[in-house]
């Protein structure tokens, strides 16, 4: 299949889950609120539905190997230095903005919160800001 | 019990969409990120999915009185846009674009078995703790304010 598509029915995937988690316990699907609360201190008392969420994005790879041979998990395209680094931009970032890519950029704007709206054209931004220099400048 | 396999069945829904759409390769999300390069549009289509589906399922379901299995849906999101949302968005853009890895795609590449992306979701964490551990040292210090 054409990646586009792939693209499209993977996006659908996601919103389908998000309104799938809505309807049946009224909650967000953002990765960095469902991880964020598992989190000290003081952790959510909620764990037990958080670490279920997580246990199935990470069966999810693990699936699609057995049954089609390819769990689509690309490499890391820089070093362990840069991965340490920009994990603890995202880290701090998410926590500090309320939201990632998932909360703010896919449920956030589905409700179309103005927060969500602001949150997702401003990590765009530096996101393509950050790429074209460290790919065209530097 | 039934939130229980509700949230394992929904992640690995979500983990599915991440791996199909390729957003588990940060070439892929860098390829998009880097507009002025050979641009890579499939992010726009996952975002395009995403909300087309999420947009029209929200306006359904939250119609209802209460979700199946819980009380009550969540508020809207309420809040002024401050800084904490703008920088906070602004300083997740950075890393994002540094290694190509947002919060779901980074955990779902643990089950890859690449050590290394381990190294980027730790450092998540702390930088995650470090926030939370900052709210909380300020509004135990200050009066209550909003989350």
């Amino acid at each position: 299949m054409h990646p586009y598509l792939l693209g499209l029915l993977g996006g659908g995937l996601i919103g389908l889950s998000a309104v799938l988690l809505m309807a049946m316990s009224g909650r967000i699907a953002g990765i960095s609120g469902i991880v964020g609360g598992l989190l000290p201190p003081k952790p959510a008392d909620d764990r037990t539905w958080r670490i279920a969420f997580i246990l199935g994005l990470l069966l999810a790879p693990t699936s699609l190997a057995i049954f089609t041979g390819d769990n689509r998990i690309g490499a890391p395209t820089v070093g362990p230095v840069m991965l340490i680094g920009a994990g603890l931009l995202v880290g701090v970032g998410t926590a500090l903005g309320s939201g990632c890519t998932a909360g703010h950029g896919i449920c956030g704007i589905s409700r179309l919160s103005p927060r969500s709206l602001a949150a997702t054209a401003t990590f765009l931004t530096t996101a393509m800001v950050t790429v074209f220099i460290i790919r065209h400048v530097v | 019990m039934r939130q229980t396999i509700a949230s394992l069945l929904t992640g690995f829904i979500f983990g599915l969409g991440l791996c199909l759409s390729h957003m588990t390769d940060p070439a892929v999300v860098q390829g998009f990120l880097d507009i002025a390069g050979a641009w890579d549009p499939t992010l726009l289509f996952v975002m395009g999915g995403g909300v087309t589906v999420a947009f029209v399922g929200y306006r359904y379901v939250l119609r209802w009185k209460q979700p199946l299995w819980a009380p009550k849906f969540p508020a809207a999101p309420a809040g002024a846009i401050d800084t904490p949302l703008l920088s906070g968005a602004a300083i997740f853009g950075i890393g994002w674009g540094l290694a190509g890895y947002c919060p779901g795609p980074a955990v779902v590449s643990l089950a890859s078995g690449r050590r290394v992306v381990l190294l980027f979701v730790v450092a998540m964490l702390i930088g995650m703790i470090a926030v939370r551990w900052m709210r909380t040292s300020r509004s135990a210090s200050m009066s209550p304010m909003a989350r």
